[in-house]
């Protein structure tokens, strides 16, 4: 049980998460000024066409991996972490609220602004524009976030606890 | 005010800037 639970939800928890942040990351460090520069000589629509909605599909899907592989690693200790019941799970119960707000942010908030960015939604070139807004600065939030959620993440096991807490 | 969020030095600097709140917070509260 501890090799599926511990061993191959480590795994899956990071492959999962190299994904999503990998590719929180090509939005925010490369996709964002692309369609900048594109949109000056009207090139951006192979970029929004093609190349967006295939990166947002493994994106979004990856968040959730991500998350529930989380959730299986932390098993018993789910509440204990969440609910900071214990300081051992102080480190990993901010990771794991990071992780949260960051799953929110891409449910909730980019992915539906993104539908109608993208024109896989109806919406008037008003709507576009707050979906953009509102889209951008909860990548750029989660971009934020990702720094102490990958520091919370790396700094909550073992040795590495003891190192950086202690 | 200019929102840190609309550039990406900006946003790296306030996840750093977060970081260290963080980890502070959670060293002060496992003692």
């Amino acid at each position: 049980m501890d090799f599926i639970q511990l061993g191959l939800g480590r795994w899956l928890h990071v492959m999962a998460g190299v994904m999503w942040i990998g590719l929180l990351y090509y939005f925010n460090f490369v996709q964002v000024d692309a369609l900048k520069a594109a949109a000056a000589d009207n090139t951006g629509a192979g970029i929004t066409k093609h190349v967006a909605p295939r990166a947002l599909f493994w994106f979004r899907w990856a968040a959730a991996v991500t998350w529930l592989a989380g959730a299986l690693i932390l098993g018993q200790h789910f509440f204990e972490a969440f609910f900071f019941l214990k300081s051992t799970y102080y480190p990993i119960g901010v990771g794991a609220w990071l992780g949260t707000i960051m799953l929110f942010n891409v449910w909730v908030l980019i992915w539906p602004n993104q539908k109608k960015i993208v024109g896989m939604v109806a919406a008037t070139d008003e709507e576009k524009n707050k979906s953009r807004r509102l889209a951008f600065l909860a990548s750029r939030t989660n971009t934020m976030l990702s720094m102490p959620l990958l520091f919370f993440m790396t700094a909550s096991g073992g040795v590495f606890r003891t190192a950086v807490f202690g | 005010m200019k929102n840190p969020l609309d550039s990406l030095w900006g946003t790296v600097i306030a996840g750093l800037v977060l970081t260290l709140i963080l980890y502070n917070v959670v060293k002060f509260a496992m003692q």
